[in-house]
């Protein structure tokens, strides 16, 4: 019998990832865009580090940092009663961590793509830098935004390094597909990892074909 | 009335420039500032308009000012009361005409002057329109309507009209003139367009390497041969 558990677990996992990162992300792609601070090449870096650094590397520094046994890890447990290895709120935060250049570059991107006359004509009409970030910027990226949550969606969904190391392989709390997926293989259960992987496959793919049908109309509408 | 006083060191392709720029325009009136490209025309503009910081000087609007270095005063575009419309004609292209006027308007303020401008700028028909969908001469109409609907004291117009074709350029001067007398608007023209100049100011100001070198009556003042090589 199917375990539809790992399936469920990592729609949950992707979904919160991708609402987080859009709150963070938008305020943060527009610091990027638009600040002349010398910090700025810094926090680019790391936001950059998910890309080139290898899950395993990330996974076992958060890893330690969550662990109770040093201090960040204690300090929220003792003082907050979280504890955030090999749980649920763990993962979401590694996956943030984790997806945050893919919500992050496209938005920047699409933030350093619009005209500076267009912020500066809503700054000469009275307008305050959060209006023109909601009534002007954001509408106008509406590409960048949606391609930033695909990418995030579909990073997390095919993530497996690091929500091993964070996560461990606890069902009903972290298996996610990937995990599951793993762990039928080491059990030679082979056709199981077969159907689970199957299904992620034909998932992904249907994700990617339908986000780009969007794109693709969005484009054709001239809606920037 | 309108005093300025300001200067600032550029940097562009050319060089360096020394912007230097004093002058007293009164309440009402219409001038023009005419001058070669990178001249600093439009740096003046951008100070005047708060979107680039001058090194020194000071900017007062009658009672109020705007700049002053040395008492650190510098308002910020928001709180300086402006229209300005750009050469590009920057229209918001997720709103619709009407929805680009509408956003120009203060907390409070009644709409009734979006259809009021509509109606001068003769875009009523036009309103539901995204901007993508029009021509220049229209897109900057919209421009320029929207830069009137806060009812500034100061409309800065830079090289509003340099990407239109001649017959759609003296068709928008005949606005913009319109809609200067109507709303009794202090207003900066900056130019290259010698007719634009005579056309549309009593008084122009020509900066040649960041100064200006002359201020007066456009036929006073213009080149005689620029003006012979026009006939």
């Amino acid at each position: 019998m199917l375990d539809f558990e790992p399936f469920y677990l990592t729609l949950k996992l992707a979904f919160t990832t991708t609402c987080l990162l859009f709150i963070i992300g938008i305020p943060i792609a527009h610091w990027l865009a638009f600040s002349h601070s010398k910090f700025k090449v810094i926090v680019e870096a790391f936001v950059g580090l998910p890309v080139v650094l290898p899950p395993s590397v990330l996974g076992f520094y958060l890893l330690l940092a969550f662990s109770p046994e040093n201090s960040f890890g204690r300090f929220l447990e003792l003082y907050f009663n979280i504890r955030l290895v090999f749980t649920f709120p763990g993962l979401v935060i590694a996956s943030v961590i984790y997806s945050l250049p893919f919500m992050i570059q496209p938005v920047q991107s699409g933030f350093r793509m619009i005209p500076e006359t267009l912020i500066e004509t809503a700054y000469t009409l009275g307008k305050s830098r959060l209006t023109t970030l909601t009534k002007v910027l954001i509408p106008n990226i509406r590409i960048a935004l949606l391609t930033g949550c695909v990418l995030s969606f579909a990073h997390t969904i095919g993530e497996f390094g690091v929500v091993l190391m964070v996560g461990g392989n606890i069902p009903k709390e972290t298996r996610v597909v990937s995990v599951a997926i793993y762990d039928e293989v080491q059990a030679m259960n082979y056709h199981q990892a077969n159907v689970y992987s199957a299904i992620l496959l034909v998932f992904a793919f249907l994700v990617l074909v339908s986000i780009y049908l969007v794109n693709h109309r969005m484009q054709k509408a001239r809606y920037l | 009335m309108i005093n300025i006083s300001i200067a600032k060191k550029l940097s562009g392709a050319t060089g360096e420039l020394n912007l230097h720029f004093h002058a007293t325009i009164l309440t009402g009136e219409l001038i023009t500032i005419y001058g070669p490209s990178g001249a600093g025309k439009t740096s003046i503009l951008r100070m005047l308009a708060g979107l680039l910081e001058p090194d020194s000087g000071h900017i007062q609007v009658d009672d109020a000012v705007w700049f002053d270095k040395d008492k650190s005063i510098n308002l910020k575009p928001q709180r300086r009361n402006i229209g300005m419309v750009f050469q590009e004609y920057s229209l918001f292209p997720n709103m619709t005409v009407r929805e680009n006027l509408e956003f120009a308007l203060n907390k409070g303020q009644s709409k009734s002057i979006v259809d009021e401008l509509l109606e001068l700028t003769e875009l009523g028909q036009l309103q539901n329109k995204k901007p993508a969908t029009l021509s220049g001469g229209q897109m900057q109409r919209i421009a320029l309507a929207r830069a009137l609907i806060r009812k500034p004291k100061l409309l800065l117009l830079d090289e509003p009209l340099s990407a239109l074709d001649t017959e759609m350029q003296s068709k928008l001067q005949d606005y913009i003139l319109e809609l200067h007398q109507q709303f009794d608007l202090t207003t900066i023209v900056v130019t290259h367009d010698l007719i634009e100049v005579i056309k549309m100011s009593k008084r122009v100001l020509i900066i040649e390497e960041g100064r200006i070198a002359k201020d007066g009556m456009p036929l006073d003042v213009l080149p005689l041969r620029h003006l012979k090589s026009l006939l």
